[in-house]
């Protein structure tokens, strides 16, 4: 399952206890994928010694509203596929 | 996971571990440092600021820019190398209407192949953790104060991609050449934390 620009997509709500790059401010939170950023290893598996192919990276825009309740601005992150689920 | 870390485990650990290739002589005495020194030099936002003076000069050459910036920017002999690994490159650009700003809120990512090595504002905690919240007010506490209807967008290069920003050009410049041009551009005006 991958993704394409426009989608919307949700920050799969999770609390590893590893590295991860996928910051907890946008964790469980609804974006739209504006751009596809090339395929990458997960740092999450990397960290562990995982041996994993590389993954679909997705800049998605998330609005301030939904990431923090107030604000009206955007802010683009980057995410990994696993990091991704749909809405 | 932000601040100095000239004292962390981690760089102590780097060190013990650069004496003990020397000792072996598998590295050459210095040439971590010369390698380290030659890259630095090279690294300044001297290429930013290139690169930006080119996108206000040359329509064409901004647009490609936006859509494709690692192989637009090699047309000025710049790149994104120069540590382990070439890092991936995305340009945004300001309008009357939109306003870009740069921040890495889990480290301190940053495009130092083309703007040096980052100022220390940029890796506090203060700025990774306010600027996604409150741009505005951050933007305003830089002495930066934009228009209301503005809209602001944020980016977190919280992954592979870095992130450049070409800010508006300023009014009153038409009659510049592009060094000129280039001699105006701000560091902070790559980042977004100023205008230009």
């Amino acid at each position: 399952m991958t993704f394409a620009t426009g989608d919307r997509v949700r920050a799969k709500s999770v609390d590893p206890s590893h590295h991860t790059r996928l910051p907890a401010y946008a964790r469980g939170v609804v974006g739209t994928v504006v751009r596809f950023q090339g395929t990458h290893r997960l740092p999450d598996d990397v960290i562990r010694g995982i041996s994993s192919p590389e993954e679909m990276v997705y800049a998605v825009r998330f609005a301030a509203q939904d990431l923090f309740g107030t604000g009206d601005h955007s802010v683009t992150l980057s995410m990994w596929q696993s990091y991704l689920e749909r809405p | 996971m932000s601040g100095d870390h000239s004292d962390a485990p981690i760089a102590a650990r780097v060190r013990h571990l650069e004496r003990l290739l020397e000792e072996r002589g598998l590295v050459i005495p210095g040439a971590l440092d010369e390698t380290l020194a030659a890259y630095l030099n090279r690294a300044s936002p001297a290429n930013g600021a290139r690169i930006v003076a080119r996108a206000w000069t040359d329509p064409d050459f901004g647009a490609r820019l936006l859509a494709d910036a690692p192989a637009v920017i090699a047309e000025l002999d710049l790149s994104m190398r120069g540590g382990l690994q070439v890092q991936d490159l995305q340009v945004v650009a300001n309008t009357d209407r939109e306003h870009n700003v740069v921040v890495c809120t889990l480290c301190s990512c940053y495009p130092l192949a083309l703007l040096g090595p980052s100022p220390t504002w940029y890796k506090s905690e203060s700025y990774r953790s306010r600027v996604v919240r409150e741009p505005r007010e951050v933007l305003r506490e830089f002495g930066f104060e934009l228009r209301p209807e503005v809209e602001i967008k944020v980016w977190d290069a919280n992954a592979e991609t870095r992130y450049l920003v070409v800010p508006n050009r300023p009014p009153g410049t038409e009659n510049l050449a592009e060094e000129q041009l280039a001699a105006l551009v701000t560091r902070n005006g790559l980042i977004g934390t100023a205008p230009v």
